[in-house]
């Protein structure tokens, strides 16, 4: 297995008191594979990733427990300057915003090279060259003549291509990509994602796909795991989690989105608010907003129920939940 | 607040229209493109520049970007006109205009009959009453420093004659009702509500003078996707009950045909096609309108197995800067040297004139041809 | 790789709430507006301070929150006392400070006489308490002055923009340029006088230019915001627009400035003074006292310690006020 997350929590302090952000996430991706990690905001997704990269602040966050194996190896129990040689070499990451993601004062093809000369030591020509080669690959037009541009210059789907890259670069073998279409517009939208789809199957990484969209997650992965108040509440290979979902709340994202295929009648609506951090309530933390919700729920926080081969959802009444 | 929900939005339609041949003020024809309700707001020609300029002291103009560049429609009483676009393509400049944040640059807004763009002072604010506005980030939408209470019950004090003040109070919590909100969050600041709520409390500033047209610009895009069906389902159900009119402007395809009657798609600055939701979606005839849904990420991993998907290549030009002609041709996989030359007019393309057709609607193309692209 | 950024959009301004937790790890701000969002409502209403059937407004509830601030009452009560001992210093001090004898000069702490003798042989304790009058009047004074000067002019330029902000740009630019001691040295002997009123104006003149360039930045970013354009949907008019939405949300860095420039402007008295174009005797103030004393700090200390105390105890004081009412107006502090 490429990458192994166990039992991962983070908390954040605040000035109201300790925010529980990540409670206890377990997933994997092997290469080759797509897994697309769904939530909404302050599901914990993003900061589950964060902390695979390495990149949360501490403090005022915090780890205090779980694993995060990398080949094997736990990352967490790494000292920083091995995690930064695996940081780019091993793992990846793209992030939503592109325009802050890159530095305005130094043009794309320094930024490209940057990385190889502070990684393989290359001469600023020999990195040049290999920053076309790169911008090529994600197939910028007119390259040559663009690698001397900043990044202002680059339209916003032009700019994610080179953030990608970027991440290319070293041939990580784990992508992470955060939100990566989701400040672009849908035509470009397209052109992007498929370009991640393309590169991942030719260069044959893992990626993990982190968005909000379930048409996009739709299109891309092989297995989902969706997120929910820091934890994860149901995972499974794409197609049957669009045809039967096995947790209320996958359920409830799925009937709430209006299809471009048809001009529907009143949405179904999920009730209640996301969950606080600061106070998740008890038992399952969705059971405030759950039509199934009984007195277990407000108990007992369910566990990972094995639904099917590569299918758990952690919702006590699961069966009930697939059956209609 | 009360009173208006008590009068079913049929009963206020028939006295308003009656009170108007009364008046014999303004008469319009029923429009058949509005779907009979008669006609409450014309778009006609609509432009807006914004003038480059160059030097410090004395400004040259050196060019302008042309944002929206000759628009027109129309909007019935109780309708809702989806507009969609990418960024860029002028949709949130048209919205500003409506309720007149913007000054056009050429063309007309007629609100029942009358030209609203040349108003100034006590007209323009009487037609504001009328037209009002629901923002799409509803954290800068509301002034942090004002409690609820004061947000809603502002356009009461603006327009002291809508409400006595003794009523307003009673009104403002109403109001909070109306949009599903516990009315005695009064005195809440907004930073107390979550995005979801905020948004239900810009509405209800919208709502508080009784407007007849709401222009919503992307209302529930900076919502959570569980969020974005409640404030839909409350913008669905404040129609019905109060007979308003939309113009929903948004790029997400799918909401905007869930919530609308007539889509417009707009492209640097232009309408390209307009027409029903069925007409739009399951019959569009302009490439841009095809590009753009095939490229909707759909829900459902069955269908990107046998889906045709249209990938646009490059970007959209500058809107300081347009192609010649049609304007969509530096991306189109049909462009020809007429596209270059003529300008497409946005009417009923001439191979689906007179054929009883759901293609035969308007499409700003030369080569405007049918073609389904929305996966059933 | 570069060592990766978290692309921070605090401010929810980013099309997708995500963002907000996306920064969680990018800083500490916009974690507490991300939680803060999903929090408040859980938490029962404080007693007293939402329900009741009394309408609220920023103001009264600022007030509210004051009232309960013990750095407010604090800094209040050091006010309140130094405007005290400026109207009426005798009250607290007998002694004459101007009846000096030269025998005791530079004498520490003796019975009757706490803070000891300067060098002229002036009672120390009568001349801090007097001095309160001066440096107190040409502290508020000026500043309240520059405040309200500067915070229209550059309201309005911003507001407004146009040709009007361009030209106060200009004009601010100028100002800047003038090298304040210079200035006051060309000033104050044009316009010379023994009393407060010269130097204060002529602080106004020069301290206007730095409270609208402030003033007009953050008019410009608070106009920027929807709501205000809510409010012009709405058809409010400038003055609504200006007083309800946009001076509320724009005053807190004028607060801030300004009160960080009252001591500088106490301290500037004292500059000019020392220069000899200032305060001149009679008058006495904390300003001509420090720069008189400032040769001696080796040999008696106490003749610079009582009057810069004072000074900057006074300077503190008004400093922790301007907190107070900064946060006192920013209602997602409660």
């Amino acid at each position: 297995m490429l990458l192994e997350v166990r039992d991962l929590h983070v908390e954040f302090k605040t000035r109201d008191g300790i925010a529980k952000a990540v409670n206890g996430v377990n997933y994997s991706v092997d290469e080759g594979e797509t897994l697309a990690v769904l939530g909404e905001s302050g599901s914990g997704k993003s900061v589950t990733a964060q902390a695979v990269m390495g990149i949360l602040d501490m403090p005022p966050g915090r780890i205090p427990r779980g694993e995060i194996l990398f080949e094997g190896q736990d990352v967490l129990k790494l000292k920083e300057d091995r995690r930064r040689k695996i940081r780019g070499a091993g793992m990846a990451m793209i992030f939503q915003d592109a325009l802050s993601s890159l530095n305005p004062v130094l043009s794309v093809g320094e930024q490209l090279g940057e990385m190889f000369v502070v990684h393989r030591g290359m001469s600023k020509k020999d990195s040049r060259a290999k920053a076309v080669e790169l911008m090529e690959r994600v197939r910028i037009p007119a390259a040559k003549e663009r690698v001397g541009q900043y990044p202002h210059q680059f339209s916003g789907g032009m700019r994610q291509r080179i953030m990608i890259a970027m991440a290319l670069a070293l041939e990580p073998k784990l992508i992470i990509a955060d939100e990566p279409t989701t400040a672009l517009d849908v035509t470009v939208q397209a052109q992007v994602m498929d370009l991640l789809a393309e590169l991942q199957r030719e260069l044959h990484m893992g990626l993990i796909l982190i968005t909000h969209d379930l048409g996009v997650v739709a299109d891309v992965a092989d297995k989902i795991a969706v997120m929910y108040a820091g934890r994860i509440v149901e995972t499974a290979p794409v197609h049957d989690i669009y045809r039967n979902p096995a947790h209320p709340y996958t359920k409830g994202l799925l009937e709430s989105i209006p299809r471009l295929d048809q001009k529907g009648q009143e949405l179904y609506a999920i009730k209640g608010l996301p969950p606080n951090l600061l106070n998740i309530p008890p038992g399952c933390a969705f059971n405030p907003r759950c039509p199934r919700a009984q007195d277990v729920c407000r108990t007992h926080v369910p566990p990972l129920y094995d639904v099917a081969a590569g299918r758990q959802s952690a919702c006590h009444f699961w069966k009930e939940t697939l059956d209609g | 607040m009360a009173e208006i929900i008590r009068t079913s939005p049929h009963a206020r339609a028939e006295h308003e229209e009656a009170g108007a041949t009364e008046a014999g003020a303004w008469a319009v024809p029923v429009d058949p493109a509005t779907g009979g309700g008669e006609t409450i707001l014309e778009v006609r020609d609509l432009v807006k520049h914004y003038p480059l300029t160059q030097g410090i002291m004395r400004r040259k103009q050196v060019g302008a970007v042309k944002a929206v560049d000759g628009v027109s429609f129309d909007l019935g009483a109780g309708e809702t006109l989806g507009i969609v676009g990418e960024s860029g393509c002028g949709k949130s400049t048209v919205a500003k205009m409506l309720v007149q944040l913007e000054q056009p640059t050429a063309g007309a807004i007629r609100y029942k009959g009358e030209d609203i763009t040349k108003l100034s002072g006590r007209a323009l604010k009487a037609v504001r009453r009328n037209i009002q506005m629901v923002f799409q980030d509803p954290y800068t939408s509301l002034n942090p420093r004002m409690t609820v209470g004061d947000i809603i019950g502002e356009p009461y004090e603006i327009h002291p004659e809508v409400a006595p003040k003794g009523s307003r109070r009673r009104k403002v919590q109403d109001l909070l009702d109306v949009v599903g909100l516990n009315p005695e969050y009064i005195n809440r600041y907004p930073h107390q509500f979550s995005g979801g709520q905020r948004q239900r409390i810009g509405i209800a500033r919208g709502l508080a003078l009784n407007p007849e047209i709401i222009v919503a610009d992307e209302p529930v895009s900076a919502l959570d996707v569980s969020v974005q069906a409640q404030v839909i389902n409350l913008l669905d159900g404040l129609q019905q009950e109060f007979n308003l009119s939309y113009l929903f402007i948004a790029h997400d395809l799918s909401i905007v045909r869930h919530i609308s009657d007539r889509v417009g798609v707009m492209y640097l600055g232009r309408i390209v096609e307009i027409g029903t939701d069925t007409e739009i979606y399951e019959h569009p005839t302009h490439p841009y309108t095809q590009a753009l849904l095939s490229a909707v990420p759909v829900p459902d991993p069955t269908a990107r197995e046998h889906r045709e998907r249209i990938i646009l290549t490059g970007d959209v030009p500058s809107p300081a800067n347009p192609p010649s002609g049609c304007r969509f041709r530096t991306r189109c996989w049909k462009a020809q040297e007429r596209c270059a030359q003529e300008v497409p007019l946005l009417a009923v393309p001439s191979v689906f004139r007179g054929v009883d057709t759901p293609a035969a609607h308007d499409s700003a193309c030369h080569f405007a041809e049918e073609k389904a692209v929305v996966p059933h | 790789m570069p060592e990766p950024t978290t692309p921070q959009n605090p401010q929810g301004r980013n099309p997708h709430d995500e963002g907000a937790i996306s920064a969680l790890g990018g800083s500490g701000g916009a974690m507490d507006l991300a939680v803060a969002e999903g929090a408040s409502l859980e938490k029962p209403p404080k007693p007293g301070r939402s329900g009741g059937d009394r309408a609220r407004s920023l103001w009264s509830d600022a007030w509210h929150d004051l009232r309960r601030n013990p750095v407010f009452l604090v800094s209040g009560l050091i006010i309140a006392f130094l405007v005290f001992i400026s109207l009426w210093p005798s009250a607290i001090a007998s002694g004459d400070p101007l009846a000096c004898d030269l025998a005791k000069a530079q004498q520490g702490s003796q019975p009757g006489h706490p803070f000891g003798f300067n060098g002229q042989g002036c009672d120390v304790y009568t001349r801090t308490v007097y001095g309160a009058r001066a440096s107190v009047t040409v502290g508020v004074c000026a500043t309240l002055g520059v405040a309200l000067l500067g915070s229209l002019l550059g309201g309005l330029a911003g507001f407004f923009g146009g040709w009007f902000d361009s030209l106060l740009s200009r004009i601010t630019d100028v100002f800047f340029a003038i090298p304040v001691v210079l200035g006051g040295l060309v000033f104050l002997s044009v316009v010379p006088g023994t009393t407060v009123w010269p130097v204060i104006t002529f602080i106004v003149l020069l301290g206007w230019p730095q409270i609208a360039r402030i003033a007009r930045g953050s008019v410009i970013t608070a106009k920027q915001n929807d709501y205000v354009q809510a409010a012009r949907a709405l058809g409010a008019g400038n003055s609504r627009m200006l007083l309800r939405h946009i001076t509320p949300n724009a005053i807190a860095p004028v607060i801030v400035v300004a009160t960080i420039a009252l001591g500088t402007y106490i301290a500037l008295e004292a500059t000019l003074s020392y220069l000899g174009v200032g305060l001149k005797a009679p008058t006495v103030s904390w300003g001509i006292d420090i720069s008189s004393a400032s040769g001696y700090v080796r040999n008696a200390p106490h003749m610079l310690l009582w009057p810069a105390g004072a000074l900057a105890l006074t300077v503190l004081a008004f400093i922790m006020l301007g907190d107070a009412v900064r946060d006192a107006l920013d209602p997602k502090l409660r």
